[in-house]
């Protein structure tokens, strides 16, 4: 392993707590973290450190799980343990609650934008998934409600140029999304994983998912176009990442710029896996290039490349800092 | 959760409790870091009573001495910061299962530095819903949600009310 993931800078994100969730806005210029103060903050780059630019501290009443930019890198959105998603829209250097969205039962575990920015996905430990359209006068209405998983729905993620929704669940399934007249379907449900799926990634041209999970393996799994005379379409697992983690894996990023794959893992370690080029589309290969073992000093919980400088990366913990990391490649 | 009222096992098997933790001559010498060991854990999990919801309030049985914890099912590995604890319930329906394992893992998170990586489980074969109660012990969201409701918080708290060991 001659690649290398450097620190750039580590500070308490959301001191006394935990950090749940660090999201970049689409100019990779900001950073959005949330965690268990129930706080949202936005932080950028002077000079050389990160500082913090804004505090969103009055929106929820318990943990902030996830947020999410919208691509226009506009709006904010954020889910949260007290069953609603506020959605904030940036004002210069402030923030300000535009719209709060009620109707998840209970616990809000993810919020995710829609590529186009008009659609939102929510989902919850009420097991369903919610998709939400904006119109230009800032109104969400949710159209589609999906009970598609037995069990909380942990994650949510938008295929990256098409309409289409993948979900993960502590039922130990992803499930497949698509609009079917004004109405959102199932269409497909990989099955593979032996315990809790905790995060999403597609590759960067959105013809692979990534999935992590408790049982400690991320799979690998690949649209076969859709089964003959069957409403429903077909994926398979096309490669089982297994041996490298110690304990469950909470998220997993997939560069747009480098097509490198990280992952967050309960053990306090960040690995980095490469694809090797000369592969097989239906039998990929991965390889391990950069394992950090203490990345943080308790669970990893989080892990985004940012959107516009390769290698850039940030990651959050259970032990409430933020790392900023530079990941180094012979071959980026 | 059924009311506090109707007893599940009312008369539960008491079992004897260990003797005190002798102390050697490095455990007083200020100078030696003493380790975290499965006896530690043991101690602090002995002194946790489950009160009210499974036996009389006015005399609260021990985790021990409802054989619910036994020092050889704490697994302490302090240079690995892991702390593994199988705990067994008092019968194979009982429907505290989770509020008890979930009062051991909360009692463990509040006892031990941060660094340790904590497992509670079921001693194998001992419950009904084994596979389904130990993964909601291991789900660290679950588990950050459940203690962020206050009535719930205040059934943990209730059970980990603590009594000295000796001079009842």
């Amino acid at each position: 392993m001659k690649d290398a993931l450097d620190l750039l800078q580590r500070f308490s994100g959301h001191p006394d707590s935990r950090c749940w969730y660090v999201a970049w806005d689409p100019e990779g210029a900001l950073l959005a973290s949330c965690g268990g103060d129930r706080a949202v903050r936005i932080w950028g780059k002077e000079g050389e450190s990160w500082v913090c630019k804004s505090a969103l501290s009055d929106g929820h009443q318990r943990t902030v799980r996830k947020v999410a930019w919208s691509p226009c890198g506009t709006y904010l959105a954020s889910a949260s343990f007290d069953a609603t998603t506020c959605i904030w829209k940036k004002k210069e250097d402030d923030f300000e609650c535009l719209t709060v969205l009620e109707g998840h039962e209970n616990e809000v575990k993810c919020v995710a934008w829609a590529p186009s920015g008009s659609q939102l996905a929510t989902c919850s430990r009420d097991k369903s998934v919610w998709i939400w359209e904006v119109d230009e006068e800032d109104e969400y209405e949710c159209v589609s409600v999906v009970n598609a998983h037995t069990q909380d729905v942990k994650h949510v993620v938008w295929h990256p140029t098409r309409e289409l929704l993948a979900s993960a669940s502590y039922d130990n399934n992803v499930c497949i999304y698509k609009e079917e007249d004004d109405d959102w379907e199932r269409r497909a449900t990989l099955e593979g994983h032996t315990s809790t799926v905790w995060s999403l990634a597609f590759d960067p041209s959105g013809q692979r998912l990534a999935s992590c999970s408790d049982d400690r393996t991320v799979k690998i799994w690949k649209e076969s176009g859709p089964h003959e005379g069957d409403a429903s379409d077909a994926w398979k697992c096309v490669c089982t990442l297994s041996g490298f983690h110690g304990r469950t894996i909470y998220d997993i990023s997939w560069c747009r710029l480098t097509g490198a794959m990280v992952t967050a893992c309960g053990d306090d370690g960040i690995r980095v896996f490469k694809e090797e080029v000369t592969s097989d589309p239906d039998q990929p290969l991965f390889s391990m290039s950069v394992h950090v073992a203490k990345a943080h000093s308790q669970d990893v919980n989080c892990v985004a490349w940012n959107p516009k400088e390769p290698g850039l990366l940030a990651s959050c913990s259970d032990d409430g800092e933020i790392a900023i990391w530079s990941y180094k490649s012979e071959d980026v | 959760m059924s009311g506090g009222t109707r007893l599940e096992n009312a008369n539960p098997l008491v079992f004897q409790r260990s003797g005190e933790r002798l102390l050697t001559a490095t455990d007083e010498d200020e100078n030696v870091a003493d380790p975290i060991d499965d006896r530690e854990i043991f101690d602090i999990l002995i002194r946790t009573v489950l009160s009210q919801s499974i036996n009389d309030p006015e005399h609260p049985l021990s985790l021990e001495e409802l054989n619910v914890v036994e020092q050889l099912r704490v697994n302490v590995n302090d240079q690995d910061s892991t702390v593994a604890v199988e705990f067994t319930p008092t019968i194979p329906h009982c429907s505290m299962a989770t509020l008890i394992g979930l009062s051991i893992k909360v009692k463990l998170l509040r006892s031990l530095p941060g660094r340790f990586k904590i497992d509670v489980h079921i001693t194998p074969g001992t419950h009904a819903s084994e596979d389904a109660v130990n993964k909601q012990l291991a789900d660290k969201e679950r588990v950050a949600a459940a203690l962020e409701n206050s009535q719930l918080l205040e059934v943990v708290n209730q059970c980990l009310s603590s009594r000295a060991i000796s001079g009842e």
